[in-house]
């Protein structure tokens, strides 16, 4: 029907450059006094960016030995 | 209590409901028919099918509840995700899913038209549609006041647009809609809740810092790692938290309440029965099993450390309190938490993951009541039978798409009822999910025991959960001030908490039920013929061996194996 992988691995693409971008825009601010001190949206940014695009990647991977 | 968004969370949120409603739009062209619609066409990979079945669990009301369980008893709530949850697994997936899957039922009251008879299902199917509408009532309910309380939303405003974007997907693209959604939002609620998760152990001192400090605040008379322990102190009800005691921990949770709920619930069940075959089916529970048992890192850990929050003036956290008895209101523990912890961007991910949560379970129960109102009633109480398949395919997938209106609008009625009257309301959820129990002794029977006959079922079923409900209306836990949480009737028994009270009432309707339905199988007439009962029960059905051509790890037996080591390692680790 249609590989689930596509869509998740978007999703989650642009979550991670949203919230690392928006993580780069404040890293001075006074907000991540909460988090301990720690720009966890740069950290959640990145895993999720990688996330995504393991998905998409395996999704590509399926595609090719479907093919074949 | 407020939480301010920024426009990040807010267009984190957005993109979510794009992609939710994208999946919707993008399957709509394959819904040809009812069985595409209502049962995903039978074609679903099991790794999908299997994260779909652990996040129907994961509803808004799990969530939220299971955190402030948490706080209000501490790791003792692990038993939900362990003994309450991996047994009952396991024995759906390797014993009951082959008759399940190989009858080619559609559904669990259907499973029991083939088995006994009509009386049986229609029982089963009508109770089960008022259930299910109960059950997504109260959950959405619970989301909007959260959402209007802490977010500021309008709580008409809130319930509806939630509501109606499940609407919209599960109307366009069905069961397979439900499931795709449902992979997408296990892994929101799991990314979502990691930072929260990692920031509330490091606030603490990690795991060490978490000991001392939860022996610190833990009250008289408990052992100082009485919150941080599962079994070890359920030798007496005075002795944890929870007041249970280990026999109605073992047997009530784990092979009642547990083998009912995950053996039985079409809700769940239904996952699997969208596999694309019976391999894949059998996997399905297993792989749900697996996050299941680590989902208490997320959501139970964090309300423990909760606890210590609440304790430590210098942390500035507290949970609202209930106006009329000043006690702290532990279903907000959750998003009190994501307050406390999260800055804008990761925060709009949080209130997304509990956003998600919320549909998952409550597509889980639209797709469910879709299915049951379609066949289980519609087809067998309310139209005539007639002999052109095509023509009635195409009218049952409308009768299915109308089912999941109504559905949708019947739910909404019943969180309207429920913020009116809210007491009723959980009042009857209890009193109809007290029909697992029975039901998983007739299927169990049923599956397991050839001379099971009809009417005996019928009586055990009928039996089993009217003496459910007698339980509840004689006996009250300790401090109760209603009767809706028991004693309506009289009062015989208290028992010192309400699960406690909830334990026991599995135990003694599945006995019963049991009991009956054996008793009258012996001086009642099986009506089924052998051949007909041919691929529903254990002893007339050809033994599943696994292909051996897979490696071991990917059978349904490797992989049960694998889930039970985990599950009785995880049970030491935390004993």
């Amino acid at each position: 029907m249609v590989d689930i992988r596509i869509p998740i691995g978007l999703m989650f693409s642009i979550f991670g450059i949203l919230i690392t971008l928006f993580g780069l825009f404040t890293i001075d601010a006074g907000m991540y006094q909460k988090s301990l001190g720690m720009n966890v949206n740069i950290i959640m940014g990145l895993i999720m960016l990688a996330f995504g695009l393991i998905m998409l990647w395996f999704s590509r991977r399926k595609k090719k030995t479907n093919q074949n | 209590m407020k939480v301010e968004l920024l426009w990040i969370d807010k267009l984190i949120m957005i993109i979510y409901f794009i992609f939710v409603l994208g999946i919707g739009w993008f399957l709509r062209r394959y819904m040809k028919n009812a069985n595409a619609f209502l049962e995903a066409g039978r074609s679903m990979p099991a790794w999908v099918a299997g994260l779909a079945f652990i996040s129907a669990n994961l509803g808004a009301l799990e969530v939220m509840g299971m955190c402030g369980s948490g706080a209000k008893y501490g790791m003792m709530t692990a038993h939900f995700y362990l003994i309450g949850a991996i047994p009952g697994i396991i024995f759906l997936a390797i014993f009951m899913m082959p008759f399940y899957y190989g009858s080619k039922a559609r559904s669990v009251p259907e499973f029991l038209k083939l088995r006994y008879d009509e009386k049986t299902r229609g029982l089963n199917a009508i109770l089960f549609a008022v259930m299910t509408i109960l059950a997504s009532g109260i959950s959405m309910y619970a989301l909007a006041i959260l959402m209007e309380k802490v977010l500021g939303w309008d709580y008409n405003l809130c319930l509806w647009i939630s509501a109606l974007i499940v609407l919209a997907y599960t109307y366009l693209g069905g069961l397979s809609s439900a499931i795709y959604n449902e992979v997408i939002q296990f892994f929101i609620i799991v990314i979502g809740l990691m930072p929260l998760a990692f920031l509330a152990l490091k606030d603490v001192g990690g795991w060490a810092g978490l000991k001392t400090h939860i022996a610190a605040v833990t009250p008289h008379p408990y052992a100082p790692d009485a919150f941080l322990s599962t079994w070890k102190y359920t030798g007496s009800t005075s002795a944890n938290p929870m007041g249970v005691e280990w026999f109605g921990v073992f047997f009530g949770l784990g092979l009642v309440l547990a083998f009912g709920y995950w053996c039985t619930n079409f809700l769940i069940v239904q996952r699997a029965f969208a596999a694309e075959s019976k391999t894949a089916a059998r996997k399905v529970p297993l792989i749900g099993g697996l996050p299941k048992m680590f989902l208490p890192v997320l959501i139970i850990v964090p309300g423990i450390i909760a606890l210590v929050l609440m304790n430590d003036p210098a942390k500035g956290f507290s949970l609202p309190t209930d106006p009329t008895n000043g006690r702290p209101i532990y279903d907000y523990t959750i998003i009190m938490l994501l307050k406390q912890y999260l800055p804008s961007g990761v925060l709009g991910l949080g209130i997304t993951a509990l956003l998600a949560s919320f549909m998952s379970g409550m597509a889980g129960n639209v797709s469910a009541f879709n299915t049951v109102w379609t066949y289980d009633i519609y087809q067998s109480y309310i139209r005539k039978r007639t002999n052109n398949a095509e023509a009635d395919d195409r009218h049952y997938l409308n009768v299915g798409r109308i089912a999941t209106v109504a559905g949708v609008l019947l739910s909404i009625a019943s969180a309207y009822i429920a913020s009116k009257f809210g007491n009723i309301m959980d009042f009857l959820q209890t009193i109809f999910s007290m029909i697992n129990a029975p039901l998983f002794a007739v299927i169990f029977l049923g599956m397991f025991w050839k001379r099971t006959t009809g009417h005996a079922a019928f009586i055990g079923l009928l039996a089993g959960f009217i003496i459910a409900v007698l339980h509840h209306g004689l006996t009250m836990p300790a401090g109760a001030t209603t009767l809706f949480k028991g004693g309506w009737l009289g009062h015989v028994h208290t028992y010192p908490v309400e699960m406690a009270q909830n334990f026991w009432a599995a135990i003694i309707a599945f006995t019963i039920s049991t009991s009956v339905t054996v008793g009258l199988s012996f001086v009642t007439k099986q009506t089924k013929a052998v051949d007909d009962l041919r691929g529903l029960v254990y002893s007339l059905t050809p033994h599943e061996t696994d292909d051996r051509n897979i490696p071991w790890y990917k059978r349904p037996t490797g992989l049960a194996v694998i889930v039970g080591v985990i599950f009785i390692v995880l049970t030491i680790l935390i004993w």
